[in-house]
């Protein structure tokens, strides 16, 4: 398991996760959470290059520093959840297209 | 002394003009429709030229010469000057002109009573006065041409005063245009010595012929030229046909155009022109002058019409001054048109008063078919319009040259010139021959005119209880001009009855012509003083006869008039149709130039305009309609069209991406992605 190849894969994968949860769920709450998802692959791809890339704490710091931009992602998206479902009383994305034409 | 002239001419020039302008625009509004308003002018004018007349007299000197002018307009070169030149001749035509204006103007207060056009009347007079004033004072041919014209628009305006009769609106018509005729001729002759001496003013151009500039045929032709706008106005064969139709126009207006205004033009301008005219020139002149006289006079023999007598008198008498230019007498032309503007002017207003009176009995009798100007309707007027009779008969005499007369003494001198012509140059003895007979013919007609109008028994015995003498605005003008018929004006201070000396022979002395090689004017007078004699009692005789032929036809009837016409039958109707000029100029001038313009007019509109100018217009339709369907078609349908229909379709394709769906944006970019990341791996 010592190897980086391992780590950029599993990274990798949820990263793909993530990008299939955005574009196939419906419901905005999924949409975030996929967000979350691709977020923490590159957290991974981050802390996985600094333990052998020889960067010392750097990916460490940004890992941290994704950690703490997600959790304020995660509270303005919220916010535009609850926003959205306020006006047209949904939260599914596909429908709230009213800047469409 | 010297600006008195110039300024005196600015004044009698201008205001008639200036009548005429107030006639014209406020006539109508005036109290008595204006007229005082163009007498007091012309009086002025009349005043004026009398001073003029006056102070030449005072000044006695046949040198007097006066040149005043303006550059009218300038560019480059060319620059045309007008202006004034005013010598005893002038002054003499000035004082004519104003005179009989005058009288013409008082003596139709009268004629013309209740005219519907009675201010516009006085307003045409006043323009023909001022036209013909500039005529007698222009200093070179471009101004006297202008004023030339503008003589020619007055007598159309006046013979056509009464347009409702369709005679009076063709005669105005046929005046203008066979002035017209004369006055091309004018033109070209003015341009021929422009073109050789580069001046239009009278003084230059004798300089210039004298110089040699102009000769020989170019001369003759220029003369010529210039002779044929005389042959026009002067009414001299073969243009003469418009001048008995002129009587159309109302009888004042008669008299002032055929004694002062129109026709005396012709001769005035001859007699200023004289000095340039090469000998073939004059002999041309004098033949046309000769021919017109004793043609004209035999005319006027069987003319029943009162005022066509004295419109073919006027026409023989004119050919009488233009003979006298062409023989080299031009003094003697201009002597003969002083006095017959006197005496014709009269004969004129007498016929005047005669129809007048004619008009006023036939109205009372409430006949409107009887012809009031025909003399056969006349007869036994001498009691009942005595003024008229003596005034007229003074003038008859005068005009049929019989000693103690004006006209015996300008006749006189015309005969003794030709006759003087014909000795030097015994080829010509027809000259004198017409000259002479033409006399004879004249003291029968005006005889026969006045036997036939005053005397005998009256041919309508229920008209003439109702003929009057005419009322004194009429008889006034009468008196004075049947005074002014007698010698004693025109002699003073030597006051010999035989002979034309006197103030205007002193006054107008006759002048060599410039013409290089002419005969001079000392030679011309010398033969016409050897000749004086001879010629003097011809014209006793020959006048004598003519008024003893009249008497024994008209009055004794021992001869009588029919018989004679049908001894003559041919002569008599040609005389009496006017040789079928009118019928002849009808059926080979203007009809077959109508014909010819019919012609000319099938090809602009038959040929030209429906297949040239319409097949052009065909054509660019065409060609226009192929152009306009590429254009809509390739380029606006296709090119231009297409740009927006291209762009159309993209916008229409792509807006198929923008779903509004963030999932599918989303889709794309990692789409796009994965794209450029497997290009790049290669």
């Amino acid at each position: 398991m010592d190897h980086l190849n391992n780590y950029l894969f599993i990274s990798a994968v949820l990263f793909s996760l993530g990008i299939f949860g955005v574009m196939t769920r419906r419901n905005g709450i999924a949409v975030l959470m996929g967000v979350e998802l691709i977020l923490n692959a590159a957290n991974i791809n981050f802390v996985a290059f600094s333990r052998f890339g020889g960067m010392n704490l750097d990916g460490h710091i940004f890992g941290l520093i994704i950690i703490v931009l997600a959790a304020a992602e995660a509270a303005v998206a919220l916010a535009i959840v609850i926003n959205i479902y306020n006006n047209l009383n949904t939260i599914n994305v596909d429908e709230a297209s009213s800047l469409k034409e | 002394m010297e600006n008195i002239f110039i300024k005196y001419s600015l004044a009698i020039l201008f205001l008639p003009l200036a009548a005429f302008v107030i006639q014209i625009f406020f006539g109508k509004r005036l109290p008595r429709q204006g007229d005082w308003v163009s007498i007091s002018a012309i009086i002025t004018t009349l005043i004026l030229s009398i001073v003029m007349f006056v102070l030449m007299l005072l000044n006695y000197d046949p040198n007097f010469i006066q040149e005043d002018s303006f550059v009218w307009f300038d560019m480059g070169h060319f620059s045309i000057r007008l202006g004034f030149l005013i010598d005893n001749l002038t002054i003499i035509m000035l004082l004519v002109v104003a005179l009989i204006s005058t009288c013409t103007h008082i003596f139709s207060m009268e004629y013309l009573k209740g005219d519907i056009r009675y201010s516009r009347y006085f307003a045409y007079l006043g323009l023909f006065t001022f036209s013909m004033n500039g005529i007698v004072l222009a200093n070179s041919l471009i101004s006297m041409y202008m004023f030339w014209e503008l003589v020619g628009v007055s007598s159309y305006l006046l013979i056509g005063h009464w347009f409702e009769k369709e005679s009076a609106a063709n005669a105005s018509k046929k005046a203008f245009l066979t002035n017209r005729v004369g006055d091309i001729g004018f033109f070209i002759g003015i341009m021929l010595i422009y073109s050789a001496v580069g001046s239009f003013a009278f003084s230059e151009i004798f300089d210039g012929v004298s110089k040699g500039l102009i000769s020989g045929t170019a001369l003759t032709f220029a003369g010529i030229g210039l002779f044929m706008g005389a042959m026009g106005k002067s009414s001299q064969f073969p243009l003469h046909i418009w001048l008995p139709d002129a009587m159309e126009g109302p009888t004042p207006v008669s008299a002032l155009m055929h004694a002062a205004t129109m026709v005396a033009a012709g001769v005035y301008l001859s007699v200023r022109i004289f000095p340039i005219l090469t000998p073939d020139a004059l002999l041309i002149v004098a033949y046309v002058g000769g021919f017109t006289a004793i043609f004209a006079a035999s005319i006027a023999v069987t003319q029943t019409d009162i005022k066509k007598v004295l419109a073919y008198s006027t026409v023989s008498q004119l050919g009488y001054m233009i003979l006298a230019v062409g023989t080299g007498v031009y003094t003697a032309a201009f002597f003969h048109l002083l006095t017959h503007a006197m005496f014709k002017a009269n004969l004129f207003y007498g016929s005047g008063s005669v129809i007048h009176a004619m008009h006023h009995a036939l109205h009372e009798k409430h006949d409107n078919e009887t012809d009031p100007q025909d003399m056969r309707n006349m007869g036994g007027f001498r009691e009942k319009m005595p003024i008229t009779y003596w005034s007229m008969l003074l003038s008859t005499l005068a005009i049929a040259g019989v000693p103690f007369f004006s006209g015996f003494l300008s006749k006189d001198a015309i005969l003794a010139g030709t006759l003087s012509f014909a000795q030097n140059n015994p080829v010509h003895f027809l000259l004198p021959i017409f000259g002479f007979s033409a006399a004879a013919i004249t003291a029968f007609y005006m005889f026969r005119m006045m036997f036939l109008t005053f005397h005998g028994k009256p041919n309508k015995p229920e008209l003439i209880k109702d003929i009057h003498e005419s009322p004194k605005e009429m008889s006034g003008p009468l008196i004075l001009l049947g005074i002014l018929s007698l010698f004693i004006w025109y002699t003073i201070p030597k006051g010999n009855p035989m002979s034309t000396a006197g103030w205007f022979t002193d006054l107008v002395v006759p002048r060599n012509a410039v013409v290089p090689g002419s005969i001079t004017a000392i030679e011309i007078e010398e033969g016409a003083h050897h000749a004086h004699h001879l010629a003097m009692y011809i014209s006793i005789a020959v006048a004598t006869l003519g008024i003893f032929i009249s008497w024994l036809t008209y009055i004794k009837k021992s001869l009588s008039a029919d018989v004679w016409a049908r001894r003559f039958g041919l002569l008599f109707r040609l005389s009496q149709n006017k040789y079928y000029f009118d019928e002849n100029y009808n059926k080979y001038i203007y009809q077959p130039s109508l014909r010819l313009a019919e012609k000319i007019s099938w090809i602009d509109w038959d040929l030209y305009d429906k297949y040239f100018i319409n097949g052009f217009g065909y054509l660019t339709k065409w060609v226009s309609d192929i152009v306009g369907k590429f254009d809509f078609e390739t380029i606006d349908q296709t090119i231009v069209d297409g740009v927006g229909k291209i762009v159309k379709f993209l916008g229409n394709t792509f807006k198929t991406v923008q779903t509004g769906r963030l999932q599918n944006y989303l889709l794309y970019v990692t789409a796009g992605i994965i794209i450029i990341m497997v290009i790049q791996s290669f």
